[in-house]
């Protein structure tokens, strides 16, 4: 028997491209790259004993409540949207200045009431303007004292843990959301 | 001058098209380790809110998601409705489904689970309420109002 030494034959690799790009364009399609974003909230856990009876300073607690019409009352006066964010700030940093406002920064809560009306897209933004005035204030702060804002200290990082804690210390984020009333149709 | 001409102006060579493949698949492997295939099928319509002051949630391993809002499919009404998973659910449910979800999870994981409240905007308080209260009971205090990143 003879053997013959036979070439293999090439195999043509031309439409591999086609392939792949076909597995690249479904692949293209299918992703979401969406990376999931929000505002954080740290709910309070339920607990047995009745909430303490401290009756809080009026002064020291900004109303804020918004009704099922989506209109924002803040210490029971029409606001709109946008102003929010400044009064709430003069609220955190008031320090005895004004006596309709807090007395210190540290002791000033921010009492958030809605009604089951209202809209979860207002409720947000509200929220989120709430957020923004303790996070401006924490900036402001911290700027002022360590020379670097807030939201860019490292809680990992060691020394910027105190620092973190101290901002924390001075501008509680004292947000308290009472149970909401139902005076609108749902 | 026409010496020139003779030798150019010919066709140009061929691209050499050899390492087209290598490219295109390196591509795909890009894409295929990036995709995350969308594993619920979307029975409620959730327009998110908008926010300037939203935080990048860590970890989508540890995140349980609530969605409300308006059914797509008109034959369910437009009353705003809670799904979980892939199917329609009610308020009650959402204590066993959080307790199912947790048990699922290592242990040491449960404590820093949040949950990933994905609400449309026309979606009323009420709801809203009754799903922070029913979180509450079942201890699972990280709640995270899903929103889009606002620009301005």
């Amino acid at each position: 028997m003879a053997t013959r030494k036979r070439d293999i034959p090439e195999i043509n690799a031309g439409s591999m491209a086609d392939i792949a790009f076909l597995l690249l364009v479904f692949f293209l399609v299918t992703t979401t790259m969406d990376i999931p974003t929000g505002l954080q909230v740290a709910l309070p856990p339920i607990t047995e004993e009745p909430p303490e009876n401290t009756k809080q300073k009026q002064r020291e607690v900004l109303e804020v409540l918004v009704n099922a019409n989506d209109q924002l009352l803040v210490e029971k006066n029409l606001m709109s949207i946008d102003k929010l964010r400044q009064k709430t700030i003069d609220h955190l940093t008031n320090e005895g200045k004004d006596p309709t406002l807090s007395s210190t920064s540290t002791a000033a809560i921010v009492s958030l009431k809605n009604d089951r009306g209202t809209s979860y897209d207002m409720y947000v933004q509200v929220y989120n303007e709430l957020t923004a005035a303790y996070n401006i204030v924490r900036d402001d702060y911290s700027m002022a004292k360590f020379g670097k804002l807030y939201s860019k200290l490292d809680p990992l990082f060691g020394p910027d843990k105190e620092k973190i804690k101290e901002v924390k210390a001075k501008y509680p984020k004292k947000l308290s959301e009472a149970e909401p009333v139902n005076s609108g149709a749902e | 001058m026409a010496k020139f001409k003779k030798d150019g102006g010919r066709g140009l060579p061929a691209i050499n098209t050899s390492a087209l493949p290598d490219i295109v698949f390196m591509l795909l492997f890009f894409f295929m380790v990036a995709t995350k295939m969308r594993d619920k099928e979307m029975k409620v319509r959730t327009q998110l809110p908008q926010a300037s002051e939203v935080e990048k949630l860590e970890k989508k391993s540890r995140l349980h998601y609530i969605f409300v809002g308006p059914p797509l499919d008109e034959r369910f009404g437009s009353t705003p409705r809670i799904q979980l998973d892939d199917a329609f659910a009610t308020v009650d449910d959402i204590q066993q489904y959080i307790t199912l979800k947790n048990s699922e999870k290592d242990e040491k994981e449960v404590p820093y689970m949040t949950t990933s409240l994905k609400a449309d905007k026309v979606v009323k308080m009420g709801i809203v309420t009754d799903i922070k209260q029913e979180l509450r009971e079942v201890n699972a205090l990280k709640l995270s109002y899903t929103a889009s990143k606002s620009v301005d």
